[in-house]
């Protein structure tokens, strides 16, 4: 009995998060008039497929989603690798300076977005970066890498430094201990941050939208903005196929990087 | 921020390895034998609109072969933020659709090209003079220069359940002959009944759609003295559409309060379902109305009411050309073609909106009973330039102030003097600021 409770707790807890996505799924598959309705329907009465046939006819979203997934990618795992070694500094390494520095990070964080952007857009055009999905990754890691190095600190400061002092003590040398008794341990906090950057990237509008101006290069989020109108009205079906089909590559790299993520919980386990 | 730049310039390294080039990159001067590239920042958004921009295009570039026209798809809601960087970098696109409120402050910055003497006669004489006042700004040096080419407009009606329209018996007003507010206000009070309420004002923008119906009894909101000075003001002419609306919410009880606090499209289900007869919106609400209906549903497109007069503010979609542009000759050329008399006709369709040109509004497609076509296109010759269109810092008094003050007063929960003052005062407090 105990049992069919959790199950009916997890079903409960799945249906809650998928709801979005459910609901997503429900509205792309609805007519126009079915939209309209004041009693809101689960289950499309007259399903149809014209909304998925004008989002895919009316604007590139293969394109554009795959555009969307290299950026993030790069952007990503950039952040990463430049994270990863300062995080471990700063971790490491405690100090009036570090704790300025990390100060610092955060209250990077917290300027406006307009007061970046302008600079940030010179130093592309200077680069000969506009235009350009490098300008756009560019830009990517630049907004994201604060947070991630302040992520990353914090998963390095929770692996003991005693672990690193014993390893020593058996004739490992500081790359060594590294690399053999850090880095495991660290994976996962590795993973949640390449998650972060992942998502930051993959939804990120406005720099892409000062950034890119060529129809050719334009993201995913570029292109499902085209569906909506000034005042917040949108054209809700087409929105909503094209949303619907947007989630699709993170999804499959959420489902790929969410292994590597319990691996290395498991890793940082035995570890301990 | 140093931390990130430095990152970001070895990102730069890093990438330029990994990437390669990537996406467009930036143009190259032309040589003699290739064409001149022009980049048109379009705001199209709905299906027909988007085809006919598209389609206006590849005509234009399959005609000119020396002039090449890249379509660019923008969004209403980022527009200005994403042209204020474009415009510091150096980079806005050469050709940018837009509407006439936010010209004003980049033509004083210097970024819009004055089009004043580079009209051609055909396009200038098809557009009447109160739409080329949308967009006659001052230069910033004395003068007055025009920033754009007005194409299209919005103008407000009613959009009406016909058969709580026929079964309350009113008079059904015509653009010769629309109804006053007072009878407008009688005919809400006939329709209320057994649960439904003759009319919703959806009052989550207010500003536009209260300023824009003010000038039916002369309500200016805003007046220069002689010193140049523009301040706020608020009096008896002003107040008249607010009270009348407020009424309708409190004392007549004929307004559905439920869509007070909703956007302009949110009370349609409502209406389908007939909790409402009368919706006041922009003549652009009727394609949301023909795509969405239930079949069976009848609906009629009603002129706005008429005070004093029917006069109502009237603001622009607009073709501008950045003062950067290397182009403008070309750029005027493409304007001059995508804004003839047969094609704002199209686009007009597209939109759902007035076309500004003579030729286009007597096309028959806009004279059509169909879907209120004959209603929409009569209600343009009421649109007079909106006076707030000319006032710098009417964005700013328009969010921080305008929006939350008229937001309570339509909410019941301050007076209508209160609401005056707050208008006035902190009005001027921001008005002050950008006339030092």
């Amino acid at each position: 009995m105990r049992r069919v409770g959790q199950y009916a707790a997890l079903v409960a807890y799945v249906a809650f998060l998928a709801f979005p996505l459910l609901w997503l799924l429900s509205t792309a598959l609805k007519t126009p008039q079915e939209m309209a309705l004041t009693e809101p329907t689960w289950i499309p009465r007259e399903p149809t497929l014209a909304n998925f046939g004008d989002a895919f006819g009316e604007q590139d979203l293969i394109g554009a989603a795959l555009r969307s997934l290299v950026v993030a990618l790069f952007a990503s795992v950039i952040t990463v690798l430049i994270s990863l070694p300062a995080a471990y500094a700063m971790a490491r390494h405690r100090g009036l300076v570090n704790k300025l520095a990390i100060g610092w990070v955060l209250v990077s964080q917290v300027f406006p977005f307009i007061l970046i952007i302008i600079p940030l857009f010179m130093i592309l055009r200077d680069l000969d970066l506009i235009n350009t999905l490098p300008g756009l990754v560019v830009v990517h890691v630049t907004f994201t890498l604060p947070f991630a190095l302040w992520m990353l600190q914090g998963y390095v400061r929770a692996v003991p430094r005693e672990l690193e002092e014993a390893a020593a003590v058996d004739g490992a040398s500081r790359l060594r201990s590294i690399a053999s008794v850090v880095a495991p341990l660290l994976a996962p906090g590795v993973v949640a941050t390449l998650l972060f950057a992942f998502i930051s990237s993959w939804n990120e509008f406005m720099f892409a939208l000062v950034v890119l101006q060529n129809p050719d290069v334009m993201t995913l989020p570029l292109t499902l903005v085209r569906f909506t109108g000034p005042e917040g009205v949108a054209r809700l079906g087409p929105l909503a196929a094209a949303s619907l089909m947007a989630t699709i590559p993170s999804l499959i790299f959420f489902a790929i990087i969410q292994r590597r993520l319990k691996s290395g919980l498991m890793a940082g386990a035995v570890k301990g | 921020m140093r931390i990130t730049s430095a990152l970001a310039a070895a990102a730069v390294l890093t990438l330029a390895a990994a990437c390669g080039g990537g996406g467009g990159g930036s143009e190259s001067a032309p040589s003699s034998n290739e064409p001149v590239k022009i980049n048109f920042l379009s705001l199209a958004w709905q299906k027909e609109s988007v085809a006919a921009n598209k389609q206006l295009v590849d005509e234009w570039n399959k005609a000119n072969p020396t002039i090449q026209v890249t379509y660019v798809q923008g969004s209403w809601d980022n527009v200005n933020d994403q042209l204020v960087t474009q415009f510091a970098g150096g980079t806005a696109p050469d050709v940018i659709h837009n509407d006439s409120p936010a010209l004003s402050g980049f033509a004083a910055d210097g970024y819009l090209l004055d089009l004043k003497d580079k009209l051609p006669a055909e396009l200038k004489s098809d557009i009447p003079q109160p739409a080329w006042d949308t967009v006659t700004f001052s230069d910033g040096k004395g003068g007055q220069g025009v920033y754009g080419v007005p194409f299209l407009q919005e103008s407000q009606v009613i959009i009406a359940n016909k058969k709580l329209l026929d079964e309350a018996e009113v008079r059904v007003p015509t653009a010769d002959e629309p109804w006053t507010w007072d009878e407008f206000s009688e005919a809400a009070k006939k329709m209320t009944k057994g649960g439904s309420f003759g009319v919703a004002w959806a009052m989550k923008s207010p500003v536009n759609k209260t300023l824009n119906l003010a000038l039916n009894f002369g309500g200016t909101f805003f007046q220069t003295g002689a010193d140049g000075k523009t301040t706020v003001k608020v009096g008896p002419e002003e107040r008249e559409v607010l009270q009348r609306i407020h009424d309708q919410l409190y004392k007549d009880k004929s307004a559905d309060p439920d869509a007070l606090g909703q956007g302009t499209a949110d009370p349609l289900p409502a209406f389908y379902k007939g909790k409402f007869a009368m919706l006041p919106a922009g003549v652009y609400l009727r394609q949301q109305v023909v795509e969405q209906a239930p079949d069976g549903f009848e609906w009629v497109t009603l002129p706005a009411p008429k005070g004093t007069s029917a006069q109502q503010g009237a603001v622009s979609q607009t073709l501008s050309i950045a003062q950067e542009s290397e182009h403008p000759g070309e750029a005027m050329k493409f304007i001059s073609f995508f804004l003839n008399g047969a094609n704002q006709a199209k686009l007009a369709k597209g939109d759902w909106l007035l076309p500004t040109s003579q030729q286009a509004a007597a096309d028959p497609a806009m004279t059509t009973e169909e879907n209120g076509w004959d209603v929409a296109t009569a209600s343009a010759k009421n649109l007079v330039v909106a006076p707030f269109l000319k006032v710098n810092g009417f964005d700013e008094w328009k969010s921080k102030v305008a929006t939350p003050a008229l937001q309570e007063y339509f909410a019941n929960k301050i007076t209508i003097d209160q609401v005056a003052t707050k208008l006035v005062e902190d009005g001027n407090k921001v008005l002050e600021r950008y006339q030092r």
